[in-house]
């Protein structure tokens, strides 16, 4: 299944382009009022488009102004928000069969269908419970599930992770990396980690345009608009897991916070941090961070009230009076330290 | 004591709501103090008492159905749609709730009556309107449909559209979706408003004395046997007033169960 979209809504300022390849996952990140949700409500067809084209495999969603317009039920395109959004007055077997039952199929088939669904997503012990007695994380993945089973050809998830509690979001990205890994979707996030993670290709939105779009890392390491390069400010230590941490070829070892599983050893993975949480150091540092690097400062960057440090593999933010105090220039032979509790480690 | 909010009501206003209440609930207990409880029973039962009664019952069940079957759509296409002149139409339904009830049944008597805008036409189809059980049944219907139409578009403007959104992007078809998710999630709303349609539908008198008359077992319902009854035999209408505000009591009981099983 392959997208290609061309659209104008006017009363929001949005016109933009995009293109989805078979199979392919690609996120959209932008600020709030980028236009990233308008773009998913315009394919699903909640939000009919002034002017635009949107064609997904050989069926033409719309052809607008006056050409074709298909009905949200008749395009097979699976709609996933951030609310979970679960029927509550149905159980919840019967929110995961309602797709499958709304296309014709039979009522105990339907339930089949959605059992399987629901182990899909390790939800098959909450088939019986109402909505109302589910937690968020739970209801998410019940959520997955429902849009899963009424056999989208293309998935749109508008912030799925947004509104769940932050001890749950590595499971959920394990669960969706797992379910978006042979589909083709997209995914509107303001997460870098997502599109890091899920997203084959990435497209950047700034008050309702593309300004940046691109296979992931590349977006990621040479980012050109603004919000791209605030996203892409992350440590990032791509290796293989040796001990629990990740071993880089460039030999760093970063230590971190596993998700609800461990990565299992010698699997390749992806260590990632924020520079804010690094500290910078004249000597080395003593006591409890895991993470110490000996580096030599290559560059610093002003960024509004924080210098940030580059020494060639990884960054650390710090204010300008630690930097006169530490009297760090280019060349400067410094300390880089982070507890492992600030560091997030995935499967890559 | 239990804790308790301060409620910053000037202690004055007490005595203007104490003396609102009262003048509520007083006409009501002078009501139960004049009934002959001893007759109670042989006044309610009597032949033209269960006429007038079953009638009422039978023509306020049927009014309820017509508000059911024309209000829900009524409701869907003011809640969920939107087109030139909506405001108006909305104005325009809510109508027959503040209109003087012998005023809608003047103009229903002109749209159904043998010299009406569509009497003809009935007349054409051999049917007789005005005057009639069916008479009754619409005038009923007339009256009492603004309540359900107004409380079902405020619980559905109230449920949103969100789940029907998700609903109809998993394949569901709009007759689905209304079957399915709408109903379901505004069955409650749809509750409340039925039981005060049928509440109003019972207490019908002027529309119902214009366009129906008072043929007894006909179109006489229990309103119209109670003013009937005031002058020849008091004691019948105050017991049938009292079955009257029973009922009452039992609408108002059942509509704020429902109302707060949906909140």
């Amino acid at each position: 299944m392959s997208l290609h979209l061309s659209a104008r809504v006017d009363e929001r300022d949005v016109e933009i382009d995009l293109d989805v390849a078979d199979g392919q996952t690609v996120a959209i990140l932008g600020p709030n009022g980028s236009g990233k949700s308008t773009v998913l409500s315009v394919v699903a067809g909640i939000l009919r488009p002034g002017r635009g084209r949107a064609v997904l495999d050989d069926t033409t969603l719309f052809d607008l102004p006056d050409r074709s317009w298909t009905a949200p039920h008749e395009r097979g395109t699976g709609l996933l928000a951030q609310d979970p959004l679960l029927f509550p007055h149905l159980s919840v077997l019967d929110n995961v069969a309602f797709g499958p039952r709304s296309s014709g199929t039979s009522r105990t088939a339907s339930r089949r269908i959605a059992r399987t669904w629901l182990d899909e997503v390790d939800a098959g012990q909450l088939a019986d419970r109402k909505p109302s007695a589910l937690s968020g994380g739970q209801a998410q993945r019940v959520a997955i599930a429902r849009a899963l089973a009424a056999e989208p050809r293309l998935l749109l998830l508008d912030e799925p992770m947004a509104a769940l509690d932050i001890t749950v979001v590595p499971a959920m990205r394990q669960v969706l990396r797992r379910v978006l890994a042979d589909r083709t979707a997209v995914i509107v996030t303001h997460d870098v980690l997502d599109a890091l993670l899920l997203a084959d290709h990435v497209v950047v939105m700034e008050h309702g345009r593309v300004v940046e779009q691109g296979p992931t890392k590349d977006v990621l390491a040479r980012p050109r608009s603004s919000f791209g390069a605030g996203i892409a400010g992350l440590n990032l230590a791509r290796g293989t897991i040796e001990e629990r941490a990740v071993r880089t070829p460039g030999g760093l070892v970063v230590a971190g916070l596993h998700g609800d599983e461990d990565v299992p050893e010698g699997v390749a993975a992806v260590a990632v941090f924020s520079p804010g949480a690094v500290s910078v150091h004249r000597e080395r540092p003593t006591g409890s961070p895991r993470n110490v690097w000996a580096t030599t400062v290559r560059e610093l960057e002003p960024r509004g009230s924080q210098v940030r440090i580059q020494t060639g593999a990884l960054s650390a933010d710090v204010t300008a009076p630690v930097v006169a105090e530490l009297d760090l220039v280019p060349g400067t032979e410094i300390f880089l330290a982070i507890k492992a509790s600030e560091v997030a480690i995935y499967a890559a | 004591m239990s804790t308790a909010r301060y409620s910053g009501v000037p202690r004055w206003v007490h005595l203007p709501a104490a003396a609102g209440a009262l003048f509520i609930v007083l006409p009501l207990v002078a009501l139960a103090t004049r009934v002959e409880w001893g007759e109670f029973w042989s006044l309610i039962t009597s032949d033209s008492s269960r006429a007038a009664l079953l009638l009422s019952l039978r023509t306020s069940s049927m009014a309820t159905l017509l508000c059911v079957v024309l209000g829900v759509p009524m409701a869907l296409v003011l809640a969920r749609t939107s087109f030139r002149g909506q405001s108006l139409l909305r104005s325009l339904v809510l109508l027959p709730l503040v209109l003087p009830p012998v005023v809608g049944g003047i103009a229903l008597l002109y749209t159904f009556g043998r010299k009406g805008l569509l009497g003809e036409t009935i007349d054409v189809l051999g049917l007789q309107i005005a005057f009639s059980t069916t008479a009754v049944v619409i005038a009923q219907t007339f009256v009492s449909l603004p309540f359900l139409v107004v409380s079902l578009e405020g619980t559905l403007r109230t449920a949103g559209q969100r789940y029907e959104i998700v609903a109809s992007t998993l394949g569901a078809p709009p007759t689905t979706v209304l079957r399915r998710i709408t109903l379901p999630l505004v069955l409650p709303g749809l509750a409340a408003g039925a039981v005060l349609s049928f509440a109003r539908a019972l207490g019908e008198f002027g529309a119902t004395i214009t366009f129906a008359g008072s043929l007894e077992g006909v179109t006489r319902t229990l309103p119209l046997e109670i003013y009937l009854q005031r002058e020849s035999n008091p004691d019948a209408a105050v017991a049938l007033s009292l079955v009257l505000v029973v009922v009452a009591v039992l609408v108002i009981g059942l509509v704020r169960g429902t109302g707060s099983r949906a909140g």
